[in-house]
């Protein structure tokens, strides 16, 4: 199996400067329970982590781990059996629905697999849109934005619709949106899955470079192990339970050198 | 709301191929819906016109006639009866019968027909003029018009117009001078001609049995009173005072129009089961496109937007399609009415048609229902299918 490792590699936050961050995440023992026909079983198993701002972390499993039940607790699309879930201190389980909404529209970024964007918005609408929920859209606003899009290599696709951009494209743009209204924690999930490796090695890239620019909390749920040489830490997971963690660079390369999770 | 309407404003904007025709199919049930409710108007005008616009407010019909105009029979004593009743100000006999206006050769029709009215002049009964005068004399072979007469004919005030009437086995043919125009006076589906009773007796069609009358035969009297705050007042006093009569108001005449009620009652049906089927549209039509936007508006929840975000966004779309659709049938409609001939009875009522558009209006939202509340109980989590 051939091990594809991208040449330039982003900075990564030493431990010791990511250390002196806040935490922007803390899971508590979270179980996340659900019936069926054989009896309960839990899809989340008591798993606690936090993740401090500037922190790009990976989170990886095989299928059927956890590991998208996990980001979907993360980002209040559903709500823990036991444990606790904070996001800038506030517990998620705490909340009701109304406030969900609100804590998503604030202090979360999501880009998912597929079907990220709006279809009937262009690049720059898309972005912005993030900025008119939360009431925030003015002159400004418009022009990071449009700056962020550039950054992203999509100043010329400003105003193209969705259909009129390749899959990459696309997911730089769902990028831009998640992290345009400065959220406290950005959450990816399967961000390469529709795409080709060298795309896929760019999006990641690109990614965690905004991540840690910016002073968020990433959390990207792969399959494709060969991404995480780009995260500073790895939580690996199965039958719901956090096995193991990678923390140090020749760990993660190492992982990363592993290829894609089987 | 603003970001609603912009949700909204956007996905139609970009999809105006879709979505326009989608307000082709609401236009072209505005103007069913249009046509159908200006058709019933029309046709109940057509048949309830004079008897809407008389100068009166209860009617007195001969008892056990069942308040229908053309059973009714009174003689000139009831007449004289109820001029005498207390809180009765006026009183004027109706009489109706059809006959025929020959029309010069060459006309398209050899022959228009009308609908004969025997009134007596500034009594109760007697059309408001428009134009001429009134009659002379009781015995003047005169004769007042509506204006669709003249619409339909050359026919002028000053001409003298030849009407053929059926009396026992003969065809007779009455001379009669137009001194008088007045307008709006359809009665049962023709328009009107206006003559004194004495002449309406001469000239009107007959049965050999009735061929000796020479006493004008009255169908109605129509009773204007002092007081219109007295109405049931002065029905009381008539139905005491005079034998043999039963009396009613406007409305209930007209109801009584024969076939009046069941051919409103048809055409309010067709327009009801139009809007219906309106309903069913464009409920269709939402319903399938929220089907095929749920990962979208699971996005849209993911990220933040409310569900009353979300059912604003679909009612607004829907309504924005809806209006639109309506306007385009509106305009459709005006259009199509300029080139029916005036012998279909279509008519453009204010009410009615505010009534029409108001409920097309109406549908949109109502038939959309059903998907804004999907749409609004979309879960993200399922939409995306992130578990």
């Amino acid at each position: 199996m051939s091990v594809l490792v991208h040449s330039s590699m982003p900075s990564v936050f030493t431990e010791n400067t990511v250390q002196a961050k806040p935490i922007a995440l803390e899971v508590r023992n979270v179980v996340k329970t659900f019936p069926t026909d054989s009896g309960p079983i839990n899809a989340v198993d008591d798993v606690s982590f936090s993740v401090r701002q500037g922190e790009f972390v990976a989170l990886v499993g095989p299928s059927g781990s956890g590991k998208t039940t996990m980001l979907s607790i993360l980002a209040a699309l559903l709500t823990p059996t036991s444990g606790q879930v904070l996001i800038d201190g506030q517990d998620l389980a705490k909340m009701n629905e109304r406030e969900r909404v609100r804590l998503r529209r604030e202090k979360i970024g999501f880009t998912f697999q597929s079907n990220n964007l709006i279809p009937f918005l262009n690049a720059l609408e898309n972005v912005e849109l993030m900025l008119r929920l939360n009431n925030r859209l003015d002159k400004a606003g418009r022009m990071r934005s449009a700056e962020l899009l550039a950054r992203l290599g999509l100043g010329e696709r400003l105003y193209n619709l969705p259909s009129q951009m390749s899959g990459g494209q696309q997911q730089r743009v769902a990028i831009a949106r998640a992290l345009i209204h400065a959220p406290t924690v950005v959450l990816a999930d399967e961000p390469t899955a529709s795409l080709d490796t060298e795309r896929a090695f760019q999006v990641v890239q690109t990614f965690a470079a905004l991540i840690h620019e910016n002073d968020r909390a990433g959390i990207m749920v792969t399959h494709d192990l060969r991404m995480c040489q780009y995260v500073d830490r790895v939580l690996q997971m199965r039958d719901g339970k956090l096995v193991r963690v990678y923390e140090t660079r020749e760990e993660i390369l190492a992982l990363a050198r592993g290829g894609e999770h089987e | 709301m603003g970001l609603a309407f912009y949700l909204a404003f956007k996905e139609v904007w970009r999809n105006k191929g879709r979505f326009l025709l989608v307000s082709l199919v609401i236009a072209l049930i505005t103007l069913l819906v249009l046509f159908i409710a200006a058709l019933g108007e029309g046709l109940g005008t057509n048949n309830r016109e004079y008897i809407s616009k008389l100068d009166g407010q209860l009617v007195v019909f001969l008892e056990k006639s069942d308040y229908i105009i053309t059973a009714s029979r009174l003689r000139q004593s009831t007449l004289r009866a109820v001029r005498r009743v207390e809180g009765v100000d006026d009183a004027g006999p109706v009489s109706t019968s059809n006959t025929a206006i020959l029309l010069p050769p060459g006309s398209k029709n050899e022959v228009l027909k009308v609908s004969l009215l025997g009134v007596e002049a500034g009594r109760p009964g007697f059309p408001q003029l428009t134009a001429g005068r009134t009659f002379l004399s009781s015995t003047a072979r005169e004769v007042i018009v509506d204006q669709r007469v003249l619409d339909r004919t050359d026919i002028q005030i000053g001409d003298t117009i030849t009407i053929r009437s059926t009396q026992g086995v003969e065809d007779n043919f009455y001379d009669l001078k137009v001194v008088g125009t007045t307008s709006g006076q359809a009665y049962f589906f023709q328009p009107s001609i206006f003559v004194t009773p004495a002449v309406w007796e001469k000239i009107r069609p007959k049965s050999d049995a009735e061929l000796g009358n020479t006493v004008p035969a009255i169908n109605i009297i129509v009773v204007r009173v002092k007081d219109p705050a007295q109405i049931e007042q002065v029905r009381n006093n008539l139905l005491e005072s005079v034998k043999n009569i039963e009396v009613a108001d406007i409305q209930t005449t007209i109801n009584n129009i024969p076939g009046y009620t069941a051919q409103q009652g048809t055409v309010q049906t067709q327009g009801g089961f139009t809007l219906l089927i309106g309903i069913l549209v464009i409920g269709g039509f939402f319903q399938i496109q929220v089907l095929q936007k749920v990962p979208q508006i699971g996005v849209l929840k993911a990220i933040g937007a409310s569900n009353p975000v979300v059912g604003a966004a679909a009612v607004i779309q829907i309504s924005l399609v809806t209006a639109f659709g309506v306007a385009i049938g509106g305009v459709l409609t005006w259009l199509f009415s300029l080139g029916f001939p005036p012998t279909v009875p279509l008519f453009f009522n204010g009410t009615a048609s505010a009534l029409a558009l108001a409920a097309l209006l109406a549908i949109g939202p109502l038939g959309g229902l059903v998907s804004v509340i999907y749409a609004v109980r979309i879960e993200p989590l399922k939409a995306l299918r992130l578990s």
